[in-house]
Formats: structure tokens, C-alpha cells, sequence
């Protein structure tokens, strides 16, 4: 067992758990912060994407002690309060989700992904690097389209580049 | 946000708790003092077990409980059952073999669960079912299904003689066989069907708590139809009486067919709840889930087609073996059957046709149904054999199609259908039009200038959804009925509360259903409530699977509110002292036609609940149910285009256009729908170029991840283009006639018919791999 | 995943020292890309996990003498974004982006990725057909030497890789034909015109034995450096991996066909 400390959506917190307890699980279970997924065993399928110090990563392909002492951004700390995220909304206007339990990865990747190219982020791009995600309800068209949405807006200054 | 009535693009009210986090799916639902499950499985495709030994394994640090086969057969706990009877031609029914929850004694495919661990935590639960020692003696494996009805094949259940659960047929053999005796051209093709894994992203799970003190029972599982598994699991399983059950589906990530079962764990974890008198959680991984969800598919078929000497068909003959899997699933015996061969006239007027289905074990998963359920395969077998017959025809693939189109409607197929409505030709020329198929020609030249393969590939498809009347599917066996049914609860200040059968699992009933309310009354969409997916809360209902929530589950909503609608009518004409055929309800008003005399609709409302002033002898309230039986099936159509670019070096096949062009009645809400194709299409071409499921001759599962599974990703897949047509459908008050399964079910022959077409080589099956591809190049070059 | 004890070590010898008292049980954990998966599906069972992020020495991008020098423990997405590789290397920085997918390369690092040795890992055909060297605590090797087979490698117990170094080609192209499930490489090639006008070729994804060389084509290439030079020859399926995805024989057509292009790739 180990204590663990980090930062998670801002909020600093800490908790006892077995060395092997992935990251996911600390957030889902200690944490209740349910909304990162896991829906696979082999880091493909992008549903417990998060972001680590700023950057994307899998949080099913971590774990929690390893995050230690990292800041962690999970879906439910990129809004501000009521107001939703630029890829939120994209998400939201573009059809992007269906099911839903894919979206808090895509969104986190996305985000990540717009940090990275700014609005220069186009259809090609999306579709390379969206490939750690896998979404079996959208087909991925109004994913695209929302990435690329989100893109030039966030880029146009609507909206902060990124909530950390 | 305001009155957003059918046809509307409303966003969907669902999203925020999905892109904030706050979804609640069954693995994110905790109870107090909640234990977790781990299953113990075969690592054998066929094997008696001759020991269990668990006594380490109960040792071990959180361990609760070890159970297996032998209590759950001692507590009475019922086989798992399939609920549609089929009769083979000879009249005797169909062979089920005897499918427990946890083994008894043989186990028959790998991942088959032997026994459960209930431990402190997840990992302490697979620690212990790692450390249960478990002896078999291992029996020969069958895995595909032609070979399981070969002599001397090994055997899995003493029920089903030769493996064959049952051999049923269709149509008219003596006038079929009478087409082919003086054709001008007879076509003939194999076909397979590969085999899928559904996959939705939320792998399935259950939690099962068992409350001693109420000796009450409640169950969080990732279900499609949640009263169907609470019945299920009472009235054949004895898990629990009906009345003690409680059944919620929650948020569910996905389903495509593979929560519809009931599958052992859930069955397993309520079971293990009342044993230990603690709440269990089980989630499966994504291996498990592999290894156990219902596949879907796995036809393998010959075909044979008839034409005259003006290129009419004049008979179809088919013959197709389903791997049924190990056991047969819940309604496992109706996809290969009613859902599959009675949709094989497609969109043609064929006047004689034959099919015969053997339906057959192998030590496999059991296979069910997926988007599209049987419609795929008889998609896929009629559409590439029209395909064949216009290239050794040597006419175009449309005018082949047109040539032999159903123009008038209703149409009574030789198998049963009988389509209401459509207009075939339309759909082919939108997509004609819509995929610039004139300007093929110069595309295809261009891109041989640059090396590649251009092809291009048609599917005009047909499908069936909302299964009906329930009376005609009791007479096919089914077990159930096929209705559905709503209740429309209006409150006293006017809003609304929907309480379905159906459940939503993506499909957007929280926004389509409350649309439909909204353009009823003229209250705005944000003032209803849909309700769903809980035994306790919603009156009993059928689920959704089949493509039925539309034009099913929608429309016993109407049929609710027709009755809310005559009620308020009644109430308005009384305080308005108008007479009850002058009353209108629209814009949130109950008014008088042709005069200023009105009230607000939650004034109505209002006097609903108070009672204060109703006509003499109406009871108070505003509430009112339905249950809808459709008189038929609805049968949307279309025509989808595929252009693919092949490159000859690798045999990787790029999608460089994909059309769809869709017949689905009217449509509530255009964007939904539009999601739906893209979702179907994306499984589609899924099926055609990447995914199947292998298992090697030892039975074992070689695509038990997404390491050697091919899920379509973004980079697969292009940019659609899709356009819907509207024929309303005759038979329902909305004229709705689906649209969740076509993209799965008319996409893959456009794509290999569109490979094919590229290559010069219609000798291909699917998934149509780069190495499969380039094979066929090779083998024609 | 079976239970583990997580360390943390902030230096080269205290990670050493760590390994040392885990008796050949423990493991060094860089990225964990590959360690993590392994270990949740249960095929490794490590008593110790030794951390090698947080040591500052494993960092760095460096350009001195000739030679770029990337750290071990620098991420993908480090050697994709450093302008310095950019600049010297544009080959190497493109194939670094396109390692897994942006998650994994945020945690992914060069170091991981060679003493792992996937036999489809990318890195390594890059670092055979430049001729680079790995640099460990204890010695310098010869990427030569240094892949000696299917997750196999020259890495002695207690050694851990620090840098790889390389002198930067005239002309490179990576092409990677991708598996169609994994995404891993199903042919992988790497072609670099080296300083010294030879051409080295390597090949990941597609071997029975890991990442190799191919010499003949490097000898053809180093007579003509075209794409052309490449039609007479063939590689033997014998030498080459065929699973479902992709039999032997489809497997040496692809290594053909992905070197040619790798060839018009550096050609521009």
C-alpha cells in the first residue's frame, strides 16, 4: 500500500491504495470521479483518456502512485462552473456523442490535441491522432467535425486554449 | 430552447451528463458495503472438468466466497433458455442443450464461467479465481459450422443429434425448383458471413444486492431491455420472484444487439448476492468480453438466382449453415430464421423463392443477433449476387436493379414480408446522383494514372423493423410479445413526464420522445421528462433492439397521448363551455377553434389535479397509458454507393465516397438520425474490410482484444454523405419506419461489390484484409 | 496485475542499486506503454517496478560533434516536438510522431522502447539503419549489437539504457505499414543515406527474429540510391512472421514495397 498525493481538477487530494491500483481505478473508485471509463485491457480504446501535467495520457495504462505528486485533469474539471468547455460544446452541437461512454476520452484528446495544433488542426490530423480513441456509435464523422469545430474557435480566442 | 416539434434538429437534452462526466453507467453505481465479482472460465473450448478445487483460493486475503455449477444447480437456479421456438421442416422442434450459468460438468467454449469469487476488491477477487485449481479432461473441439455437421464431427450436446439444433426452411421449394428448370442464366455464389464481436465501448456488467431484510432483490445490469431480463431471470431462472426484482439499466454505453441477453453473470452476481448477503459488482474486461458477448453472424451459404431471358429473376435458392455457437442464446433461433430468409426477396420482385437454414452448435460463443440481426446476411447474399449477375450479364448493375425493382405497393414477397410502401428507384437515383456515379468512368481512369484500383459498388438494401403483431410472432414461436408501451403522467403545472418500455442506449429517446410530446401539446421539449430503463418506475415494456424504439416505442407514446389529448379536450371543452369537438390543442393553448376563447394548457392541467370543476363523473387526474401492437412490420429501403481507391502493391483498400441514400418514413429529428447512418455505416464497412471474429482449430480465441480485433477507427473511414427520402410508413400513426441498423445492414456488399468491381475479381470474402485483397489481385493479374 | 512495490528513484545509481536488491525481480519501468499492458493481463509479475522518470540524467536533447543525442527517458512526443531533432533529424522526428497514438507518446520514451524491443517497435529500424549507438550506465553499443533478437537485447542485468546517439543521414524516410487492429507495424522501414554515402536499412514488424537489416537492398541502394534499384530483389518469406494479420509470403512483398516507398520518401 502506498499514500498517494496529487492534484485532480485542482483540488489537491490524497489516499491509501495497493501499488497496483491503476490510475483509473484511483479516480473511479477513491475518487468517485466516474466519468473516465475503461473499455479495454490493451491501451487502445482512449475511454479513461486524462490529462497528466497538461498532456494527455492513459489512465488505465498508469498507475496511481505513479501519478504522484502530478497534477490531473479528468472530464469533470475542464468546465469553468456552468460553462462548458469549447470541445464540450462542439461535442454537444456537432451530434458528436451518442452512447457517451467514449466522449470524456475523445473530449480529453481532443482538447490535448487542439493545445498541440492550435486552429491549424485539420481533418487529417484529427483522424491520425484520434487513433487511441475508438468510438463504435458515431463512426467518427461528427467527432471530426466537432474536433475541427472546437479547433477554430478555440483558436479564434473564444475560449481559453485549455481549462489547466 | 422552445417548442421543438418532429422534424425539428434539436440537440439532444442527454449530452450534458455525457460530455461533463456525469453519466451514470452501471460500473460508475456503488452500494454500501458493495463486494466485487471475479469469474472463473474455461481455457477449454470442450472439456469435462473432473475436480474444482478452490480451498487455496478461499484462503486468500478478501475472499468472501468461491461458488460454483454444483450450489447454483442446488439452489434450483434454471438453465439459460432461448425464447423463440423453431420448428425444423420435419415438424419436431428445435434441439436446445442445456445452457447453466455456471457448468455443470462439461464446458463447451472458451470463456464459458464455472464459478464466481466475491472478494474485498477487484484485484483480490482475480487473485483468488487465478488460485482456483480446476482439472479437466479435454474433448475434441468442432469450431466452424459446416464441419460440425460432417461425420465423425465431435458432439456437444446430447439433445442435438449431429449438432443440428434444427433444419428449417421457407417459401415454395417445388416452384422455386421450377424456375431453374428452363432459365436463360442461372448465377450461383458462396457466400460467408463473417463473424463479428459487437463491442460496444461499455463492456457489460451487473450488480447484483440481495436485501435480507426486505428479501428484496435489485439488479444494475447493462441491459437493453430491462423488464425482459426481470422476467427472465424470475420466470425461468428463479433468481428471484418478479415482484421482488428490481431491474435498472441505466446509462448504457452501446448495445447493438449484445444487451439484449441475459447472460449468466448477471444471473450469477443476484445469485451470489443472496448466497453472501453482500452486494456483488462484476464488469467485464474487454477479453471477457470478447470471449463471451453474443457474436454476431457467421453464415456460410450457397445461392443460387434464376433470370429469364429479359434479365427478370425468376427464382432464388438458397441454402445457408448458422453457427449457432455453444448454446443458443436468447433469441438466437429468430435471427437466422424469420429476421434473416424472410427478407430475401430485397427490394425485387422475385416470385418464387427457397431457403433452407441449418442451424448448428460448434464450440464457439453463442451467436445472436447484432445491428441488423439476419437482415445483414440476407442483404449481403442478395445484394452481391445482383452485382454478380449484372457483370455476367453485362449490364449495369443499376439497370439490373431496375429491371427488376417492386414498383407497386403493398407487396406480398414469397417469404412472408408483405412491404407497405417504398419507392426503390427513388433511392437508387438520389444515390446516383448523390455519388456522381456518371463521372465514374473519368475517376477511375484518373486514378490508374496514379497506380490505384478504382471501383465502384451498389447495395440497394431492404429491411424489416418493429417485429409484429405480436400474435403473428407467437405463431413463428416467439416467446414474447412485440409491443410497446408508454404512460404520458402530465403534472399539474403542465409538464410532462414520459414513461417508456423502450430503453436508450445512444439512440437519443430523451430528446426524439420528448419532440414528439412537445409538438403534441406546444410545450417545450425542456418541460419533458423521459423515463426509462427501471423496473420500479416504468410500466412493463419490451426494450429496444430491432430498430423498433421509433416506430414501436413512439408510437405507443402517441397512442398515450391520444388519450391525455381527448381527456384535456373533455376538461377544456367543460371550462371553456365550448362543445368537445371544437377544442384545439397547439402552442401550449386549449382554445376554441374559430373564436378568442382559450386557456393556458397548464390551466388545464391544474384543473385536472384540483378537481374542483370537471365534467360530471371524470375522475380526476391526467395520466394515461398505452400498449401498441403494430399491425406490421416497417420496412425502410435504400440505395448505398461506395467508391473505393485498392492499391495494388499492398491491397489495402481506401473508401475514398461513401453515399447513403435512406428511405426511413418520416424522421423526428434529422441530426439523430443522420448519427444513427454514420454509427451503422462505420460498423459496416467495419464488417466488409477489418473486423471477424477467429477462433484456431483448438477452439481458442485468437481475436480476444483489440490488439488482433480490427475496430474501425477515424482513420478507416471517410467523411459520408447521406440524404433520406421519405415514403411514410402506411402502418403506424407516424409513419416511422427506423433507422438504427440500416448502415450495418446495406453497407458491406457495397463495399466489397465496390472492391471487387476494382480488382476484376469477384472471388472475395470479408473482411476484405489487405492480404486477402492483394491475393485476389495476384490470383487475377 | 498481480501486486508490486512501486519505486521512485531520482538518479541512475539509486534506480541500479534498487534493481540490485530486487534479486532479478523487480523491473525498470520508463513509459510503462508496454509494461503496464503486460502486467495487467497478468504475463509479467515484477516484485518491484523501478520508476525511471523523475531522473533528470535520462533527459535531454542534445546536438554536439556531429551526433544527436536523445535521453532515454525522453517521451515520443519530447523527440517529435524538439526542434533540434526537427532540424537535424526530420526523419526520426516524424517517425517519433507517429509512435502509438498522442497518449501513449506523452508517456512512451526512447530509452523503453529499445531495451523492450518489440519486434514491431519503430525506433529500432531507425537506429540499425543509421548506424546509432546506445548508450547505457555502463557502456556504449553498437545498435548492431544491440538487437539481438524478438524482445531480446544486449542489455546485461542492472544495465540501463541512458541515450541513444547517431550521426544525422544525408537523406532518411520512414514508411510504416500499419496492422489493421494493433496499429503496430506490420512492415516498418527506415532508409538513411548516412554521412559516409552508405545506405542502411532497417525493418521492424515484418521479421521472425525482430528488427534486422536489410543488406541487400543496402547494398543495392548504396550503388544507386532510387527506388528502382530495389525490383530485382526479394526477401525470403522463411525470415519473415506471418500470423493472421498477415502471412509470411504477404508479409515479404509488403517489406519490398514499404522500402521503396521509404526510398522516394527520403528522395522527397
Amino acid at each position: 500500500m502506498s499514500t498517494v498525493s496529487m492534484t485532480v481538477n485542482g483540488r489537491k487530494v490524497s489516499g491509501e491504495c495497493e501499488d497496483r491500483t491503476l490510475l483509473v481505478h484511483f479516480l473511479r473508485d477513491n475518487l468517485h470521479l466516474t466519468g473516465t471509463h475503461v473499455g479495454c485491457d490493451t491501451s487502445q480504446c482512449g475511454a479513461c483518456v486524462v490529462h497528466l501535467d497538461g498532456k494527455s495520457v492513459k489512465s488505465c495504462t498508469m498507475l496511481a502512485v505513479q501519478a504522484s505528486g502530478s497534477e490531473v485533469t479528468t472530464i469533470e474539471g475542464i468546465a469553468k462552473g456552468q460553462d462548458l468547455h469549447a470541445v464540450q460544446t462542439a461535442f454537444k452541437e456537432h451530434h458528436g456523442l451518442q452512447c457517451g461512454y467514449c466522449t470524456p476520452g475523445m473530449i480529453m484528446t481532443i482538447t490535448d490535441m487542439i493545445n498541440r495544433h492550435g486552429s491549424d488542426l485539420d481533418e487529417e490530423t484529427v483522424r491520425e491522432e484520434l487513433d487511441g480513441n475508438i468510438c463504435r456509435c458515431t463512426g467518427y464523422h461528427n467527432i471530426v467535425k466537432a474536433a475541427l469545430d472546437a479547433a477554430s474557435k478555440m483558436g479564434a480566442g473564444q475560449q481559453q486554449v485549455a481549462a489547466e | 430552447m422552445g417548442v421543438e416539434g418532429i422534424g425539428a434538429k434539436v440537440l439532444r437534452k442527454e449530452d450534458r451528463r455525457f460530455i461533463t462526466g456525469m453519466g451514470r453507467y452501471t460500473d460508475d453505481m456503488s452500494v454500501p458495503g458493495m463486494k466485487y465479482a471475479a469469474f472463473v472460465r474455461s481455457p477449454h473450448a470442450h472439456a469435462k472438468i473432473t475436480s474444482i478445487d478452490a480451498s487455496a483460493a478461499r484462503d486468500m486475503p478478501g475472499v468472501i466466497d468461491f461458488l460454483d455449477g454444483q450450489q447454483l444447480k442446488a439452489d434450483g437456479i434454471g438453465n439459460i433458455i432461448c425464447g423463440w421456438q423453431v420448428n425444423s421442416k420435419d415438424g419436431s422442434p428445435m434441439k436446445m442443450g442445456a445452457y447453466p450459468a455456471l457448468a455443470d460438468g462439461v464446458v463447451r467454449y472458451v470463456g464459458q464461467p464455472i464459478g464466481i469469487v466475491v472478494a474485498d476488491t477487484r484485484n483480490q477477487a482475480r487473485d483468488a479465481a487465478d488460485a482456483v485449481m480446476i482439472e479437466y479432461e479435454e474433448l475434441p473441439v468442432v469450431v466452424k459450422g459446416p464441419d460440425a455437421l460432417k461425420d465423425g464431427a465431435p458432439q456437444l450436446h446430447p439433445e442435438a443429434e449431429n449438432n443440428l439444433c434444427f433444419d428449417w426452411e421457407i417459401g415454395d421449394e417445388g416452384a422455386t425448383a421450377k424456375a431453374f428448370e428452363n432459365p436463360a442464366k442461372v448465377i450461383r455464389l458462396d457466400i460467408l458471413n463473417n463473424r463479428l464481436s459487437p463491442n460496444p465501448i461499455e463492456p457489460r456488467a451487473a450488480l447484483g444486492h440481495y436485501n435480507p431484510a426486505e428479501d428484496h432483490y435489485t439488479c444494475y445490469t447493462t441491459s437493453q431491455n430491462p423488464h425482459v431480463a426481470r422476467l427472465v431471470m424470475s420466470a425461468f431462472y428463479n433468481v428471484a420472484p418478479e415482484h421482488k426484482l428490481r431491474v435498472i439499466a441505466p446509462d448504457v454505453g452501446g448495445g447493438f444487439g449484445a444487451k439484449i441477453y441475459i447472460y449468466p453473470e448477471e444471473i450469477v452476481c443476484l445469485w451470489a448476492s443472496r448466497r453472501t448477503l453482500v452486494p456483488v459488482k462484476w464488469t467485464s474486461d474487454r477479453t471477457e468480453a470478447f470471449l463471451t458477448d453474443a457474436h454476431g453472424r457467421d453464415h456460410v451459404s450457397k445461392v443460387e438466382m434464376a433470370l429469364d431471358e429479359n434479365h427478370r429473376i425468376t427464382g432464388l435458392r438458397v441454402e445457408t449453415i448458422a453457427n449457432l455457437g455453444a448454446y443458443m442464446s436468447l433469441f438466437s433461433s429468430a435471427t437466422p430464421t424469420y429476421l434473416y430468409a424472410t427478407l430475401l426477396s430485397g427490394q425485387y420482385n422475385i416470385p418464387a423463392i427457397y431457403a433452407n437454414v441449418k442451424a448448428v452448435y460448434t464450440n464457439t460463443a453463442p451467436v445472436d443477433a447484432y445491428r441488423g440481426a439476419g437482415r445483414p446476411e440476407a442483404t449481403y447474399l442478395i445484394e452481391r449476387t445482383m452485382e454478380t449477375a449484372a457483370r455476367e450479364l453485362g449490364i449495369s448493375p443499376a439497370e439490373f436493379r431496375r429491371i427488376n425493382f417492386i414498383r407497386s405497393f403493398p407487396h406480398q414477397t414469397p417469404v412472408i414480408m408483405n412491404y407497405d410502401t417504398g419507392d426503390f428507384e427513388a433511392c437508387m437515383e438520389a444515390g446516383m446522383r448523390m455519388a456522381d456515379v456518371a463521372g465514374f468512368e473519368e475517376r477511375r481512369t484518373e486514378a490508374k494514372s496514379r497506380g490505384k484500383l478504382r471501383g465502384l459498388g451498389m447495395s440497394c438494401y431492404i429491411e424489416a423493423c418493429g417485429i409484429a403483431p405480436s400474435k403473428a410472432v407467437g405463431s413463428l414461436g416467439a416467446g414474447v410479445g412485440l409491443w410497446e408501451s408508454a404512460e404520458i403522467r402530465v403534472n399539474p403545472v403542465g409538464t410532462i413526464e414520459v414513461l417508456t418500455g423502450s430503453h436508450s442506449h445512444g439512440q437519443g429517446h430523451e430528446t426524439t420522445f420528448a419532440q414528439v410530446v412537445s409538438q403534441r401539446f406546444g410545450v417545450p421539449v425542456e418541460n419533458v421528462q423521459i423515463v426509462h430503463g427501471d423496473t420500479d418506475k416504468v410500466q412493463f415494456g419490451m426494450g429496444t433492439y430491432g430498430s423498433r424504439s421509433g416506430a414501436v416505442g413512439c408510437s405507443a407514446i402517441v397512442k398515450a397521448l391520444d388519450k391525455v389529448e381527448a381527456k384535456a379536450k373533455k376538461i377544456g371543452a367543460h371550462l371553456l363551455e365550448a362543445d368537445e369537438g371544437d377544442i384545439v390543442i397547439e402552442n401550449g393553448e386549449v382554445k376554441v377553434a374559430g373564436t378568442d376563447k382559450k386557456l393556458a394548457w397548464h390551466e388545464v392541467c391544474l384543473g385536472a389535479y384540483t378537481g374542483h370543476n370537471l365534467p360530471d363523473g371524470m375522475e380526476p387526474g391526467l395520466k394515461e397509458g398505452a400498449f401498441y401492437d403494430p399491425q406490421n412490420f416497417t420496412f425502410p429501403a435504400g440505395c448505398y454507393i461506395c467508391e473505393v481507391e485498392v492499391d495494388p502493391d499492398t491491397g489495402v483498400t481506401k473508401i475514398v465516397q461513401f453515399i447513403a441514400a435512406d428511405d426511413f418514413g418520416n424522421v423526428i429529428n434529422p441530426m439523430i438520425v443522420e448519427g444513427q447512418v454514420h454509427g451503422g455505416l462505420a460498423q459496416g464497412i467495419g464488417q466488409a474490410l477489418l473486423e471477424g471474429v477467429n477462433y484456431d482449430e483448438s477452439g481458442q480465441l485468437v481475436t480476444a482484444s483489440y490488439m488482433d480485433y480490427a475496430m474501425p477507427r477515424a482513420w478507416d473511414l471517410p467523411m459520408f454523405k447521406v440524404e433520406t427520402l421519405v415514403t411514410p410508413c402506411t402502418t403506424n400513426p407516424l409513419g416511422l419506419k427506423g433507422c438504427g441498423e440500416a448502415g450495418a445492414i446495406g453497407a458491406p456488399p457495397a463495399v466489397i461489390n465496390a472492391i471487387t468491381d476494382a480488382i476484376g475479381n469477384n472471388d472475395l470474402t470479408m473482411p476484405a484484409t489487405p492480404e486477402k485483397v492483394w491475393n485476389a489481385i495476384n490470383a487475377v493479374a | 496485475m498481480y501486486e508490486t512495490t512501486y519505486r521512485r528513484p531520482t538518479s541512475i545509481d539509486e534506480a541500479v542499486k534498487l534493481l540490485r536488491e530486487s534479486d532479478g525481480e523487480g523491473k525498470l519501468m520508463s513509459g510503462g506503454m508496454t509494461l503496464i499492458p503486460t502486467m495487467k493481463a497478468r504475463l509479467a509479475m515484477p516484485s518491484a517496478l523501478i520508476d525511471l522518470r523523475h531522473i533528470e540524467d535520462l533527459k535531454g536533447i542534445s546536438f554536439e560533434n556531429g551526433r544527436l543525442r536523445i535521453g532515454g527517458g525522453t517521451t515520443h512526443a519530447e523527440t517529435k516536438a524538439s526542434e533540434t531533432v526537427r532540424q537535424n533529424a526530420p526523419t526520426f522526428s516524424y517517425l517519433a510522431g507517429l509512435i502509438g497514438d498522442p497518449a501513449v507518446r506523452h508517456m512512451g520514451t526512447v530509452g523503453g522502447a529499445v531495451a523492450n524491443h518489440d519486434p514491431a517497435a519503430d525506433y529500432p529500424a531507425a537506429l540499425l539503419a543509421m548506424g546509432a549507438t546506445i548508450h547505457t550506465n555502463t557502456r556504449e553499443i553498437a545498435a548492431d549489437d544491440f538487437f539481438t533478437g524478438m524482445f531480446e537485447t544486449a542489455l546485461e542485468e542492472n544495465e540501463i539504457v541512458t541515450a541513444v546517439s547517431f550521426e544525422p543521414p544525408q537523406a532518411a524516410g520512414w514508411e510504416k505499414f500499419r496492422n489493421p487492429a494493433s496499429r503496430y507495424a506490420m512492415a516498418g522501414v527506415f532508409v538513411a543515406k548516412r554521412a559516409d554515402g552508405t545506405v542502411g536499412v532497417g525493418v521492424t514488424g515484418a521479421g521472425n527474429n525482430g528488427v534486422f537489416r536489410w543488406t541487400a537492398a543496402e547494398e543495392a541502394l548504396s550503388s544507386s540510391f532510387d527506388a528502382s534499384a530495389l525490383d530485382g530483389l526479394s526477401i525470403s518469406p522463411d525470415d519473415m512472421m506471418g500470423d493472421m494479420h498477415g502471412s509470411a509470403g504477404y508479409r515479404a512483398n509488403l517489406v519490398k514495397v514499404v522500402t521503396k516507398r521509404a526510398v522516394n520518401a527520403a528522395k522527397g
